[in-house]
């Protein structure tokens, strides 16, 4: 196999920045880039161990780094591995890795150190699901909740749920496949209370996914208003907050930059800030369409009004924007004379999140936090007690059951006979059996075994 | 002194539920063909309960039949008692189950083998197979008559180095106080066939003078009967009927202050015994909190008076079992014509099989029935049918018949032994089967008849007669899908009369079946271009439209089972060369060796991370 490179902390959080090697070739890689102050032949450094030094290009050094060596089959991938620890910016790490493949390393798909792990035997499926979300994870609350799967919670949760409905189709399994017995006939009752209790239980995990998907990839979050709003004060309101912790990357589905802020643990990703840095005092022409195309993409519309100006015909066009989205109307500029009323029935029938402010005195800023965090339940998310989804596929098998929960009801109100039900009820088990990767017929057969005495 | 006797297709060695099926397809399909009985006695017994089918097992038959397989046929000549179970839980469990008369069933049985062509029946101990490079050559009997063969399919049942215990009292026996073959047990063993000890039992049987029947319930059977082979027809005939009792305190009582005098445990016997089919004591032990268990009494026969115990196996002495039967109301007076006895017998290890029942690592040795560690006649037959048919297949040098889990019970009963293996004898269960609502015991023979034909099993008269039954199905099918009914008055009447809500817009007769009020034959009254139709035919039709979304939903299921089973495994496949797939896994899958995936994922032990490496290890490979 090849010899990977990639960088491997995610933008957006941490002060250091990791770039990894995996492969035959990564120490030969390194030896062309990295300057050790101690210098030592490879095969005399031992797996685990630190070295400090520099990467240099052409004699020029670029950054002052430590780099970790891991000899295979020691390491995560079961290959020879190394990370180098750069305490630069975005551009050194990216200065870094493409040394890196300069002189032979591939580019690492995302996951294929992962991947190679999961291949070379080094971890299980499930594992490697976690692993890839802890990677990936963005903020400590999604960190946490990545761990807790990773304990499995999740599957002791699951197993939970398995077990309730289990022990309903137990009872309708062994009356049939034992007609003779006196074993009572499971009532319809039991089954619809089983199945509501089971799809309440899906249902709050299916929610948690939301949130997690929040935590993982961050509110994509659109400040929109008319020029001199007061756009560009709340932004460094929020960026230069002393808690923030801040990176910009580039956007995703345009060609803007996004950037990744994270205070009181609310993740957000705000869309196209040079588009509004460089917003100058001028009317831009294209102004509304500008709004209404990154309101489009957002999570979340926060619509800035200058509440010293009686409303003009640009922030009733916002207004519209806002209508049908998440959304925060904020009156900017408290400390001037007021011209409009927060109950002015214009915001009022827009946005139920209205919030006075002063971006330039930082007054209402916080109230802004509380508001998002209300509006997207993260305070609702324990992390400490509860399991949060974060795993797509665990999130799709989830909704899987409770479609298949629907059906069964359904199946149910048409009369249909118990065998019929029973095969939805099997379904519900399978979608929930497939996340913690169990075989249900050895389950069903093993609890009729164990529940009941049946016989020659 | 050894002599020479004679060279033969296919031997069968046991003339039990598998060994029958076994040879007449070998027979019927033109190899001459031979079957051992230690007793011809013992033909087609049944040494436990006298009843053919039941929840699953039911199937097992219908299956049978629809192959061009002898048990569905035979019992129906035999009845004496029939019914249809489950026929309030839906149609996928629907099963047949009858009352046997047991020497009856054998007579037919035995005489349907001694008359059938290109079959020899014998009397004989066989006490050797001798196996020439990896390849079954011929087989001895004790008395040295010696047969060339060019295959062997093994039977035995329960006969390999029985023992059999009541009580204290333990005897080297078969059942029914058959022989038992104890050498044959050694040949396996030299040749390296690994042996596993299993254990099951049966209840007393009781003369019939001695039962007050008046103090159980009654269990008729039912009014119209339905038979178990789709080609017979049959017409009512005086049933027998069956009773319920129950043990109660005093019974469990007897059978806790004996515990001690059982050989279950004291440790005597150690063969694994099933967890479906437990002594009374297992029950009484295992459920303590439960007050009652219960006891059918059926009737063995029309010409005896020996009653069948239904629930009450049990290993404990002579003298505690009489007394703990005697607590029960009905059994008070109670005489044992024989007690009951637990049995622990040889059996191999199904995992050591291939899908087509032939021994992994020995050419031409097939093997069926409960000598593959399952239980029950009918799990026994369908086993000895497919390995009549792959011994056929194999001499002929064609492709073994493999059926697959989406084909029917029988597929799934040799998947899970083969693959999964057992621990305990494996009982067939329709919990066990995926796709339930397709397997169904009604259109058996819409799922196999087709193969049984292409194997040879079925005639071409009875062939024919099947297309015409498929025909008719579709044909109405298709007719009640396009016939659209008005809201007359005539309708109206008729749906409010069902219990139904009438129509305001026109309704395609098929969509009235849907409804759960409306049968098939009901339509009659609204329907003037009903054609005449089977009553096979006509249960078909209905089921087939009146869960037409469920049966989808299922076939969509094998559509996904049935690509995973077709990413076929090359059989040079060298798993220790893989990484990155777990040491267990890698041990199961060699020795194992599935045909594919879907079958290497149901291997316990091998992960689902297992089988990912896997995939991913064939596409680069095939790349």
């Amino acid at each position: 196999m090849s010899t990977i490179a990639s960088i491997s902390t995610a933008p957006g959080i941490g002060g250091i920045g990791i770039i990894r090697m995996s492969g035959k070739k990564s120490f030969e890689i390194l030896e062309k880039i990295f300057k050790p102050k101690k210098q030592e032949k490879i095969e005399d450094i031992k797996g685990y161990t630190i070295k400090y030094g520099h990467i240099v290009e052409e004699d020029k050094i670029i950054d002052e780094v430590l780099v970790s060596y891991f000899k295979a089959p020691k390491s995560y991938t079961a290959e020879d591995m190394c990370e180098i620890n750069s305490h630069g910016g975005n551009l050194i790490v990216k200065k870094i890795l493409e040394l890196c493949l300069k002189n032979g390393a591939e580019l690492a798909e995302p996951g294929e150190f992962t991947k190679r792990a999961f291949l070379n035997g080094r971890i299980d499926l499930a594992q490697a699901e976690s692993v890839v979300d802890v990677i990936n994870a963005k903020s400590e609350k999604e960190v946490k909740a990545s761990i807790k799967q990773l304990e499995g919670e999740l599957s002791k949760e699951i197993q939970k749920i398995k077990q309730e409905i289990l022990d309903v189709l137990v009872n309708i399994e062994v009356s049939i496949d034992y007609p003779e017995y006196d074993v009572e006939e499971v009532q319809n009752k039991e089954i619809l209370e089983m199945l509501e209790s089971v799809e309440n239980k899906l249902k709050k995990l299916e929610k948690t996914f939301d949130s997690g998907k929040i935590l993982k990839n961050g509110i994509k979050t659109a400040i929109i208003g008319k020029p001199n709003a007061g756009k560009s004060s709340l932004l460094n309101a929020i960026l230069k907050e002393d808690r923030a912790i801040v990176t910009e990357y580039e956007g995703t589905t345009r060609d803007t930059i996004e950037e990744f802020v994270t205070i009181n643990g609310i993740p957000l990703k705000l869309i196209d800030t040079a588009g509004i840095r460089e917003a100058s005092d001028e009317v831009e022409k294209i102004g509304i369409q500008k709004a209404k195309e990154i309101a489009k993409e957002a999570d979340l519309v926060i619509a800035i009004f200058d509440i010293s100006k009686k409303l003009s015909k640009e922030d009733e066009e916002i207004l519209k924007i806002v209508k049908n989205k998440k959304s925060i109307i904020l009156l900017n500029k408290i400390d001037l004379k007021q011209a409009i009323s927060e109950k002015d029935p214009k915001f009022l029938e827009s946005s139920k999140n209205i919030i006075k402010i002063s971006a330039l005195n930082k007054k209402g800023i916080e109230e802004i936090y509380n508001k998002i965090s209300e509006m997207f339940s993260l305070n609702e998310i324990n992390m400490d007690n509860d399991i949060v989804i974060t795993n797509v596929r665990h999130k799709n098998l989830i909704s899987k059951a409770i479609k298949n929960v629907l059906k069964t009801k359904e199946t149910m109100k048409k009369d249909m006979p118990i065998d019929i039900i029973a095969i939805y009820i099997k379904d519900i088990l399978e979608d929930l059996g497939s996340i913690t990767g169990e075989i249900i017929t050895e389950d069903i057969i093993n609890e009729i075994f164990s529940k009941f005495c049946l016989g020659k | 002194m050894k002599y020479y006797a004679g060279e033969y297709d296919v031997a069968v060695i046991g003339a039990g539920h598998a060994g029958c099926e076994a040879a007449l397809a070998a027979a019927r399909l033109g190899m001459k063909t031979l079957i051992f009985s230690i007793s011809l006695e013992a033909v087609a017994n049944m040494p436990c309960n006298p009843h053919i089918g039941g929840s699953s097992k039911g199937h097992l038959v219908r299956e049978i039949d629809a192959l061009g397989g002898e048990m569905g046929k035979n019992i129906d000549k035999t009845m004496i008692q029939i019914k249809m179970l489950n026929t309030s839980k839906g149609p996928a469990v629907h099963s047949l189950r009858a009352q046997a008369d047991r020497k009856k069933y054998q007579a037919e049985m035995k005489h349907t083998l001694e008359r059938q062509e290109n079959l020899d029946i014998k009397q004989a101990e066989i006490v050797d197979i001798k196996v020439e490079d990896g390849k079954v050559k011929c087989i001895e009997t004790a008395v040295g008559a010696i047969y060339n063969v060019k295959t062997v399919i093994l039977a035995t049942g329960t006969y390999l180095k029985s023992t059999i215990y009541i009580g204290e009292f333990s005897q080297d026996s078969g059942p029914d106080g058959v022989f038992p073959a104890n050498k044959l047990s050694e040949c396996l063993q030299n040749l390296g066939i690994n042996l596993l000890r299993f254990k099951t039992g049966t209840p007393a049987r009781i003369n019939k003078k001695t039962i007050d029947f008046s103090k159980m319930e009654v269990q008729k059977g039912d009014t119209e009967v339905v038979p178990f082979s789709f080609e017979d027809e049959l017409k009512d005939f005086k049933q027998v009927d069956c009773y319920l009792t129950y043990t109660n305190e005093k019974t469990h009582k007897i059978i806790r202050d004996n515990l001690d005098r059982s050989p279950l445990y004291t440790g005597v016997i150690t063969g694994t015994g099933p967890r479906y089919c437990p002594s009374i004591e297992d029950k009484v032990v295992r459920f303590s909190d439960k007050p009652r268990h219960q006891a059918f009494v059926e009737p063995v026969g029309l010409d005896t008076d020996e009653m069948y115990i239904a629930g009450l196996s049990s290993s404990l002495p002579e003298d505690v079992q009489i007394a703990l039967y005697r607590t029960i109301p009905g059994l008070e007076n109670a005489e044992f014509t024989r007690p009951a006895y637990s049995i622990e017998y040889d059996c191999i290890n199904p995992l050591d099989l291939k899908l087509s029942l032939e021994y992994k690592t020995i050419d031409g040795l097939f093997f069926a029935g409960q000598i593959n560690g399952t239980s029950g006649y009918e799990e026994a037959a369908c086993q000895g049918l497919i390995a009549g048919i792959n011994a056929v297949q194999k001499i002929k040098g064609e492709k073994p018949v493999i059926l697959d889990r989406t084909d029917g019970y029988i597929g799934v009963l040799i998947d899970d032994i083969v693959t999964k293996g057992t621990n305990e004898p494996y009982r067939m269960m329709t919990s066990r089967a995926e796709y339930r609502l397709l397997l169904r015991q009604d259109n058996a023979d819409l799922r196999l008849t087709e193969i049984g034909y292409r194997v040879g099993l079925i005639t071409e008269e009875r062939y024919q007669k099947f297309l015409n039954k498929k025909k008719n199905i579709e044909e109405e099918i298709k007719r009640l899908k396009k016939t659209i009914v008005k809201p007359t008055k005539k309708v109206n009447e008729f749906l409010q009369k069902q219990g139904t809500t009438p129509l305001s817009t026109g309704s395609k007769l098929s969509e009235l079946l849907k409804r759960t009020e409306i049968t098939y034959n009901s339509l009659k009254e609204i329907d003037e271009n009903m054609p005449e139709l089977s009553l096979q035919e006509k249960e078909e039709v209905e089921i087939q439209l009146k869960y037409e979304g469920y049966i989808k939903l299922q076939e969509e299921q094998v559509k996904k089972f049935k690509k995973m089973e077709k990413k076929l495994i090359p059989e040079d496949i060298d798993y220790e060369k893989i990484s990155g797939i777990s040491l267990e896994g890698k041990q199961k899958l060699s020795k194992l060796k599935p045909l594919s995936i879907g079958q290497a994922s149901r291997i316990s032990g091998v992960s689902p991370a297992d089988i990912s490496v896997l995939l991913v290890y064939l596409q680069t490979k095939n790349k």
